[in-house]
């Protein structure tokens, strides 16, 4: 009796892992025309992967790998992981599904919300590393802002009542829209503001503004919407100097309120100093650094000193794009900072020689 | 599937008054009570404090007693219930119950299963795949 219990269960067991082991595995990385089928399966599967006792560089590498279309050395490319160390967190995540018995499900209504957060940050991430990427090569990248609007999309269309996984995909298509736009024939950078915004893509913009009214009417705004809004402003402006700052300082007034965290913070003085002028928007900005939290943040010294260099302040400019400069290791970033530093020096020694030849004079 | 829910937390000190102490305990019957219902009970304990603690090695044949926990935290484990659970959402779902879980933390640890490794042993183990 005992031996025959215990074999039940044994292959109760065996099943279970087989069943999950499958799941994980046999998913056909995805036919890149054809599109994927969207059933509840895929859902499920979402909500496993990115299951907050999963540690995060797994939940994105598990979403990847088994949602995603991607192999393992190509993830392992993406995020400059060596492929046994890839391919070992991924065994690792999937032994823990199994032993810890994650379940394969979507979670009920009570933490829906909270688990919708923790999927939606993992495809903000895979979007964030493709989009911005600190480093990887470019190919890869591409496919993970690709991946990761792909898998909104089926969020999206499977929890179609959610405002925020609606304004998440959105955000993304707003931001993606400018790809073309953002780096030159070099490879190199391009600022918003520098960009030629006819090789924006309207028809990804047009669907994204949609995206946003749509989610906004839900009247519950979370954080990936109001970005999107923001984006949204950005990409309905002919020109920069057509851009409604005033409103995009109301939208990140709106987002510090809900997330008080240091980057919105600095996003926020960036937004004051085109609404109001660099001292206001710097004033924000020595606070932050004053406050410390973004001392090794690139874009804090990088934003500071392109408004030190509005007010002419070429030699505090130079310093702060020298510091933006030890902190990234992007190459069309580090070619940007590199180029302006240069500029702030030629600037500089203009107007010593200036003050110098004047000096006899005086 | 059994869990261990593990109560970790700062140890309450002397200066606790007697009717904070009284409410806690009743929090802890009442989620005992709750989960008893349920059938998910198999056991739970609550532990003196660590200023109570022996720790005990043997090395070389030798048994060394030292006073104090084995390791000095600021938080310590404190109690610990066995529940059975469908899955780990309802094993996390019992752990936000326990009252320690809005002060402290609560650590949620799959119990093995002999039964079930021995079974898989005796059966081999499917090959991993690092994929």
């Amino acid at each position: 009796m005992r031996r025959r219990r215990r074999l039940r269960e044994k292959t109760e067991e065996l099943g279970r892992a087989a069943a999950i082991e499958a799941e994980l595995t046999a998913i056909d990385p995805a036919d890149q025309e054809d599109p994927m089928p969207i059933t509840d399966d895929r859902l499920r599967l979402i909500f496993t992967c990115c299951h907050p006792a999963l540690p995060m560089d797994a939940r994105v590498a598990l979403t990847l790998r088994t949602l995603g279309g991607l192999t393992t050395p190509e993830i392992a490319r993406a995020f400059l992981v060596p492929e046994p160390t890839l391919a070992q967190r991924l065994v690792r995540a999937k032994r823990k599904i199994r032993a810890a018995r994650i379940p394969y499900r979507v979670p009920p209504v009570d933490v829906l919300p909270e688990r919708l957060d923790g999927v939606l940050r993992v495809l903000y991430l895979v979007y964030n590393e493709g989009y911005a990427a600190s480093s990887g090569d470019a190919l890869i990248r591409f496919e993970l802002t690709g991946e990761a609007i792909r898998l909104a999309r089926t969020l999206v269309t499977l929890l179609p009542d959610e405002p925020e996984a609606i304004g998440l995909l959105a955000l993304m298509l707003l931001h993606d829209a400018r790809r073309d736009a953002r780096t030159g024939v070099g490879g190199e950078l391009i600022l918003l503001e520098d960009q030629d915004r006819s090789r924006w893509d309207r028809a990804r913009i047009g669907e994204g503004v949609a995206l946003v009214g749509q989610a906004l009417q839900a009247g519950r705004p979370g954080p990936y919407q109001l970005q999107a809004a923001i984006a949204a402003v950005h990409d309905a402006a002919a020109s920069p100097d057509d851009t409604d700052w005033r409103r995009i300082v109301g939208l990140y007034d709106a987002l510090a309120r809900i997330d008080a965290s240091p980057v919105v913070a600095l996003n926020r003085a960036v937004a004051v100093a085109m609404a109001d002028g660099p001292s206001p928007g710097l004033a924000i900005m020595d606070g932050l650094l004053a406050g410390g939290a973004l001392d090794d943040y690139p874009y804090l010294h990088a934003a500071r000193a392109d408004l030190l260099r509005r007010l002419g302040r070429w030699t505090e400019s130079s310093v702060a794009y020298q510091r933006a400069l030890t902190l990234t290791g992007n190459a069309s970033e580090r070619a940007f900072l590199e180029r302006r530093i240069a500029e702030m020096d030629r600037a500089k020694r203009r107007t010593d020689g200036r003050a110098a030849e004047r000096r006899p004079i005086d | 599937m059994q869990y261990a829910l593990l109560i970790y937390g700062e140890e309450p000190g002397s200066d606790v008054p007697d009717d904070a102490m009284a409410a806690e305990m009743e929090a802890y019957n009442a989620f005992t009570r709750h989960i008893a219902e349920r059938g998910a009970y198999k056991g739970g304990e609550a532990l003196q404090p660590t200023a109570m603690a022996t720790t005990v090695r043997v090395r070389d044949g030798r048994t060394l007693t030292t006073d104090g926990p084995f390791a000095e935290t600021k938080e310590a484990l404190g109690g610990l219930y066995i529940v059975e659970a469908a899955d780990l959402d309802e094993a996390i779902g019992y752990a936000a119950m326990i009252p320690g879980a809005t002060h402290g933390s609560i650590e949620v640890r799959p119990i093995v299963d002999f039964s079930a490794e021995i079974a898989q042993a005796s059966a081999g183990t499917p090959s991993a795949r690092s994929s």
